[in-house]
């Protein structure tokens, strides 16, 4: 029972997630799923570097809104299509990531968060400045326009996009659990859980450090790019601190260290917020946060930890 | 029985559609009522806005109980956006496409309108009354779905420029604004209020970047240019450090202020209310605070509403008398509306309101579109920082 689970669950997991929207979700609702697949490959990214490697970040809006702005710029500037921005913003982010993996390495715990923060308030800010407003719009941002379906395919842009996304979101994640359930992966976690052992083991750990950031930042920068192409708009306020914090918020509420736990954590910052705002328009931020502490008090290892201890159960019945 | 029955509804709808022909098209609208959405933020950093959709929630409220409008109840959709613009086009997407609303009303924020300026506009859909002051809402030809309310920021600058040319004509006029669109939006009115003279009088113009840290080189820029009257569009924080800077340098030009740094919290004290003595700005509200409008039988409207709909909101909050107003003129736009409720209509009876007072503007203020003219309110009235309070002067400037 279990074997089949892990067999076939993503298989059928992915085949539905194509299949159900284009048959019965509205426009909205196709663009709220595109959210989803965008927040689910930032908070992957976030939970790469800080789930499996132990680098806490409060800065990953940065990197998301990097992604969101190099697909801007270049869909707006320079007329190219949607997808081929997206290795652009892949190589930029990684870079970005990389560069900010450097100082990481000497920072550890708190003071990693701090300065990782730091950098989400620094975004903002930044992406008016003078030298690049020519690129980047200023305060006033960028306006792109959504992409059709190709090859006169009978979907509507909603549609399209989302598969798209959805496509870009199923890749990256089976690179991402290529890379944790291998030989890396094994070496981000030991890096995590026993720093000096696995540098007795022969685990370059400067080296690994600074290419997990390298990788986080690029998983998390395609999620921004998908979000831009959907969003069809980048502002500087569009990445604000609160963005950071929010996907640090779906990493712990999906589940650390747990590659299902990115969508479990994007489907709660995309729906709950909403939820929220349902129940009360007096304190919607209220609402939320007993909504947060609830889930902490119910799946304290994330949704997934939750999931898998569910159906271990069931395996053993 | 069957063919016969779906032949009675087919002459059925052909007949209704031969009476009424435009109700095919009243998306959000049925007999009893009116959809209509919004976004705003009630929570994040802006949730402090949040009171103005409070405010247009409850006089929608206070209509209905009045009997709605022309039989029709308003079902007012409020969303909280948290001020983050991909919210506000999820938000929209839902309020248009999932709940059908006739028309978005009072959506907030600048980035955040930006971002459904397209997409209002190519669905067709209304997008009423938004609380920003960015000029771009008025483009009847480019953006025929789209208005705003209050005095743009170029509304205001024209309203600026008059004065000077009645007071100060003849003086050197200097220009200090911040390198964006809200900067430029006060450039440009200055420029259409007085034309191919408009370098005849402003005869230093300054920029600033929202992210220097200070402006001062520009301040004493602006003194060695001889300019007595000055022109600045900047936001609280530099408002307070041009203000300061001007005085310690022993500066003394007359000083027109954006009315967005008009806060006595975030400029006039971070300056030193002394310093700021002769500051003139501008307002087209009531302020709820000010003496005056203790006993005025417009804000008494304003307060019995308060009073019954919204008993625990705070009467010293601008925000609320904001929601008040731009309410009304909605309610005004669906009243001439009457029964056509397309959302063609909505737009043609928004930009031809003539002349409506609206009790929360200060006199001589008032509502008023035409098909080419997309700012709902173009007058001003100037006021002067005393050292205390600001004190309303002069007679309400008129921009066009």
């Amino acid at each position: 029972m279990h074997a089949h689970i892990t067999r076939f669950g993503p298989l059928l997991f992915i085949v539905l997630a194509a299949v159900l929207p284009l048959a019965f979700a509205s426009g909205y609702q196709l663009f709220q799923l595109t959210l989803v697949v965008a927040y689910a490959l930032s908070v992957l990214g976030l939970n790469l570097v800080t789930g499996y490697n132990g680098q806490v970040s409060l800065g990953h809006g940065a990197f998301y809104a990097v992604g969101a702005y190099v697909t801007a710029i270049m869909m707006d500037r320079w007329d190219v299509p949607y997808w081929a921005t997206l290795p652009v913003s892949a190589v930029v982010c990684a870079v970005f990531g990389f560069l900010l993996g450097m100082p990481a390495l000497r920072l550890g715990g708190v003071y990693l968060a701090l300065t990782t923060f730091a950098l989400a308030v620094a975004v903002p800010q930044l992406l008016k400045y003078k030298l690049i407003d020519g690129w980047t719009g200023g305060v006033q941002g960028i306006t792109i326009i959504k992409p059709d379906a190709p090859y006169d395919l009978p979907l509507t842009s909603d549609q399209w996009v989302y598969l798209f996304s959805l496509a870009v979101g199923v890749l990256m994640f089976a690179l991402a659990s290529n890379l944790v359930h291998g030989r890396i992966g094994r070496a981000m976690v030991a890096i995590r859980d026993q720093p000096i052992a696995a540098e007795a083991m022969g685990i370059d750990i400067a080296r690994f450090k600074t290419l997990t950031f390298a990788t986080s930042a690029m998983f998390t920068g395609i999620g921004g790019s998908l979000a831009a192409i959907a969003v069809q708009f980048v502002s500087p306020d569009s990445f604000t601190v609160a963005l950071s914090v929010t996907f640090f918020v779906g990493m712990v509420i999906g589940g650390a260290a747990s590659i299902w736990g990115a969508v479990f954590g994007a489907l709660f910052i995309e729906f709950v917020p909403n939820i929220a705002d349902h129940l009360s328009k007096a304190a919607p931020g209220a609402i939320y946060g007993v909504i947060l502490i609830a889930f902490m008090f119910l799946a304290p290892g994330g949704i997934a930890s939750l999931l898998r201890r569910w159906f271990a159960r069931l395996a053993v019945k | 029985m069957k063919r016969r029955t779906v032949l009675t509804g087919l002459g059925g709808i052909a007949a209704s559609a031969m009476v009424r022909p435009a109700a095919a098209a009243t998306v959000g609208v049925t007999k009893t009522e009116i959809k209509i959405g919004n976004t705003i933020p009630y929570s994040g950093n802006a949730s402090s806005y949040g009171v103005i959709g409070k405010a247009d929630a409850a006089y929608f409220q206070m209509i209905n109980d009045q009997g709605g409008i022309n039989g029709r109840k308003i079902n007012f959709i409020t969303l909280d956006d948290g001020y983050a613009p991909a919210k506000t086009v999820e938000q929209v997407r839902r309020l248009v496409e999932q709940d059908e609303v006739a028309l978005l009303f009072n959506s907030l924020g600048t980035a955040n309108n930006t971002a459904i300026h397209k997409y209002m506009n190519t669905k067709k859909v209304p997008q009423l009354f938004v609380s920003t002051g960015a000029d771009k809402w008025g483009d009847p030809k480019g953006f025929p779905w789209t208005m705003g309310w209050q005095p743009s920021y170029r509304t205001e600058a024209q309203i600026y420029a008059k004065a000077i040319l009645e007071n100060y004509a003849g003086k050197k006029c200097a220009l200090i604004y911040q390198n964006d669109d809200f900067g430029k939006d006060y450039l440009g009115g200055l420029q259409d209020a007085l034309g191919k003279d408009f370098e005849k009088h402003f005869t230093k113009l300054i920029t600033y970047e929202a992210t220097d840290p200070t402006v001062d080189s520009q301040v004493v820029a602006l003194k060695d240019s001889g300019a007595e009257v000055m022109v600045s569009a900047a936001i609280p924080k530099f408002s307070a450090q041009i203000i300061r800077k001007a005085y310690d340098i022993g500066w003394k030009p007359v000083h027109y202020m954006s009315n967005v740094s008009a806060s006595v919290g975030a400029t006039i004290n971070p300056a030193g209310p002394e310093k700021a003595v002769g500051v003139i700005t501008s307002a087209y509200q009531k302020d709820p605070t000010d003496p005056e409008w203790a006993n005025d039988p417009g804000m008494n409207e304003w307060r019995a509403f308060m009073k019954k709909y919204i008993p625990d909101g705070d009467l010293a909050d601008g925000g609320y008398s904001f929601g008040f107003g731009v309410s009304m003129t909605m309610v005004q736009v669906l009243k001439q509306c009457g029964d056509d409720l397309s959302r063609e209509n909505i737009m043609k009876q928004a930009a031809n309101i003539k002349r409506l007072d609206v009790p929360v503007l200060l006199p001589g203020v008032y509502v008023s579109t035409t098909p080419d003219n997309f700012h709902p309110i173009r007058q001003m009235q100037l006021t002067r920082w005393t050292g205390k309070t600001y004190e309303r002067f002069g007679k309400v400037i008129d921009a066009t």
